[in-house]
C-alpha cells in the first residue's frame, strides 16, 4: 500500500507517521500488518513519542521488539499515535492531535497506546505493539473493544523504547482476538542481552496454544476493591463475563486487597519520580528542537524543555522532581516504595487461593473527546484498576466483556508472575 | 490548610531544579493542580513500613567488543555539531 492510500485511510488519526517496513517473507506473522507505538525506535523512521521534542528524531537502530516482529514476517504500516511520552490515558496529550475511538465515535480511544488500539479496532493494522507503564495497553484495549496484554516485568525487552518509568513498563501486544495477541507475545517475549532486566521466566511457553478456552476447574477471584469504584453499568457488563466463565466450569470467588487503596498514589509518585530523571536527557544537545534562546547551558536547557514538552509532561517532571527533593523524599518516594511492596505481598497472598484475579479493566466507559483534560487528578484516578498490576510486576490481559449502550467494556484478568498462559486461557473463554 | 499547600514560589523553585521554564499562567495553574494532587498523595502517610525482598539481581558478564553506532549515526539528530562532536551552549 502506498503511504498516500494509508493516509487516506487513517480516519482516526491512529498514526503519527505512516511508513512501511517490510518484514521477512516467512515466519509466524507472515502476511500480517502491524502498528508500532511511536515510542519504539525504528531504524530510519521518525519516532516522536507523541512529542514536539522529538518531532524530527530519526533513530539509527531498531528496538529489539521491532526486530523481532519484522523477523517474524510482519509488515509495519505505521508509527502509532500516543499520549506524549506515554503520559496520559486518553491519547489527547499527543503533540500530533488526538486519536478517535473507532468503536465509539466522538470518544477517546484510551491511552497512552491509543493509536495502537485504534489501528487494530479500525482495521488499519492486524496487530499492534503498545507499552504499558500503568495500564497503557489494557486501557485503550478496553476502550476500543480489542485485546491487550501487559506481560510480566522482564518477559519482553525494553531495549530501544523511549523510557518513561523503567521499573514499571513493559511492551505488550494488541489484537482483535486473544489468540492473535498471544501469538504476538510469543514473538516478542524472551531475554535480550541489551536489556538486563529481561530473563527466561517465559521459556518453554506457547502463548498462542494456551488460547484454548478451557477454564474447567479454574478459580477466579474478583477483586472487590476494584468493583466499588466502578460505574454500575460497567460492573454489570463485567459480571456477565464472569457468569460466562462460571457456565464454562470456572469457580468464581471474591477477594479483597487492602493495599490497593494506595496503589494510584504509589504509582504516580514512583512513575513521576522516574520520569523526572529519565526525561533529563532531553536537553536539546543530542536531539530536540533548536531554539533561538541565548544564555548559558542551564538557561538554554530550560528554554528547550519549555518549547518541547507539553503540559502533562511538565506536570509529571515537576511533581517527580518535587517528590525526590530534599525534605520530601521520605514523605512521598519512600512511602510509595513501601506501598508497592505491600501491593506485591497482597497479590502473592491472593494467588495462594486463586488461579487468576479479575476486575473491570477501566472503571468507566470511554470519555468524550476533550471532556477530561482539565482535571489531571481525576484522570489519574481513572487508572485505579490497572496500576496495581504494574506495581506488582504481574501479567494481565484485557478482553472485551461487552458494551454499555454500544460503548466497549473490558474484563481484566491478572495472573501470577509469568502466568501468561493461564490468563490467556481464561481470556479466550471470556471471548467465546 | 493541608500540609501539602503549594505556593507559586515553590512551583518556580521546582521548575528551576528540573530546568523547565514556565510561563506565568502555567505556573499559576500548576500551583492549583499540585495542591490537589499532593494532598491526594498525602494518604501514603497511612502506609505501614513494609519489608521487601528486592526481586532484581545484578546481571554480570565480561565485556565484549561489539558493533555499535557510528559517529555519524550518533550525531545525526543533533541540532548542532562541530568536528564530529555535539555542540552545546557554554556552561557558564
Amino acid at each position: 500500500m502506498s503511504s498516500d492510500q494509508a493516509a487516506a485511510e487513517d480516519a482516526y488519526n491512529a498514526f503519527v507517521t505512516e511508513a512501511t517496513i517490510e518484514g521477512d517473507s516467512d515466519g509466524p506473522l507472515a502476511g500480517r500488518t502491524i502498528a508500532i507505538k511511536d515510542n519504539m525506535s525504528t531504524d530510519g523512521v521518525r519516532t516522536t513519542c507523541g512529542s514536539a521534542m522529538l518531532d524530527d528524531y530519526v533513530p539509527p537502530y531498531n528496538a529489539t521488539v521491532v526486530d523481532r516482529v519484522l523477523d517474524a514476517g510482519a509488515t509495519m504500516v505505521g508509527k502509532a499515535n500516543m499520549d506524549e511520552f506515554a503520559m496520559g490515558g486518553t491519547t489527547e496529550t499527543s503533540a500530533f492531535g488526538a486519536t478517535e475511538n473507532p468503536a465509539a465515535p466522538g470518544r477517546v480511544p484510551g491511552g497512552s497506546s491509543g493509536g495502537s488500539a485504534a489501528a487494530v479496532a479500525g482495521g488499519e493494522a492486524d496487530l499492534a505493539l503498545g507499552s504499558d507503564t500503568g495500564g497503557s495497553v489494557r486501557n485503550p484495549a478496553a476502550f476500543c473493544g480489542v485485546v491487550g496484554i501487559k506481560p510480566t516485568y522482564g518477559l519482553v525487552s525494553r531495549y530501544g523504547i523511549v523510557a518513561y518509568a523503567n521499573s514499571l513498563e513493559q511492551v505488550g501486544p494488541l489484537a482483535n482476538t486473544v489468540e492473535d495477541a498471544a501469538l504476538l507475545l510469543d514473538v516478542i517475549s524472551g531475554s535480550d542481552p541489551n536489556d538486563a532486566t529481561t530473563n527466561d521466566g517465559g521459556a518453554d511457553s506457547d502463548y498462542a496454544a494456551a488460547a484454548d478456552g478451557d477454564v474447567e476447574g479454574l478459580t477466579v477471584g474478583v477483586i472487590t476493591d476494584l468493583i466499588d469504584g466502578a460505574d454500575d453499568d460497567v460492573v454489570k457488563t463485567f459480571e456477565a463475563s464472569l457468569d460466562d466463565l462460571e457456565a464454562q466450569g470456572a469457580e468464581i470467588t471474591e477477594v479483597s486487597l487492602e493495599s490497593l487503596e494506595h496503589a494510584v498514589q504509589a504509582y504516580y509518585v514512583i512513575a513521576m519520580s522516574e520520569a523526572s530523571s529519565n526525561l533529563a536527557r532531553f536537553d536539546g544537545v543530542r536531539y530536540g528542537p533548536d531554539t533561538d534562546s541565548a544564555g548559558n547551558w542551564n538557561e538554554q536547557f530550560a528554554a528547550v524543555r519549555e518549547a518541547g514538552f507539553g503540559p502533562e509532561v511538565k506536570r509529571r517532571i515537576l511533581l517527580g522532581t518535587y517528590a525526590l527533593s530534599a525534605g520530601y523524599h521520605d514523605k512521598y518516594y519512600k512511602k510509595a516504595q513501601d506501598a508497592r511492596a505491600w501491593v506485591k505481598q497482597d497479590f502473592d497472598a491472593a494467588f495462594e487461593d486463586v488461579d487468576v484475579l479479575a476486575s473491570p479493566t477501566m472503571p468507566v466507559v470511554p470519555p468524550k473527546l476533550g471532556e477530561s483534560l482539565d482535571d489531571p487528578l481525576q484522570l489519574y484516578l481513572m487508572d485505579a484498576n490497572t496500576v496495581p498490576v504494574n506495581l506488582a510486576n504481574l501479567p494481565a490481559i484485557s478482553v472485551p466483556a461487552g458494551d454499555v449502550d454500544g460503548l466497549p467494556v473490558g474484563c481484566q484478568l491478572i495472573g501470577p508472575k509469568f502466568g501468561e498462559e493461564t490468563i490467556i486461557r481464561a481470556a479466550s473463554a471470556v471471548e467465546d | 490548610m493541608s500540609d501539602s499547600s503549594v505556593d507559586p514560589d515553590e512551583v518556580q523553585h521546582v521548575a528551576d531544579l528540573a530546568r523547565v521554564d514556565l510561563a506565568d499562567a502555567e505556573r499559576d495553574e500548576f500551583t492549583e493542580q499540585f495542591a490537589d494532587i499532593l494532598s491526594y498523595f498525602d494518604a501514603l502517610d497511612e502506609v505501614p513500613e513494609v519489608d521487601s525482598d528486592p526481586e532484581l539481581v545484578n546481571v554480570m558478564r565480561a565485556d565484549e567488543v561489539e558493533g555499535g553506532l557510528s559517529q555519524d549515526e550518533a550525531l545525526q539528530n543533533a541540532p548542532e555539531t562541530e568536528d564530529g562532536f555535539f555542540k552545546g551552549p557554554s556552561v557558564s
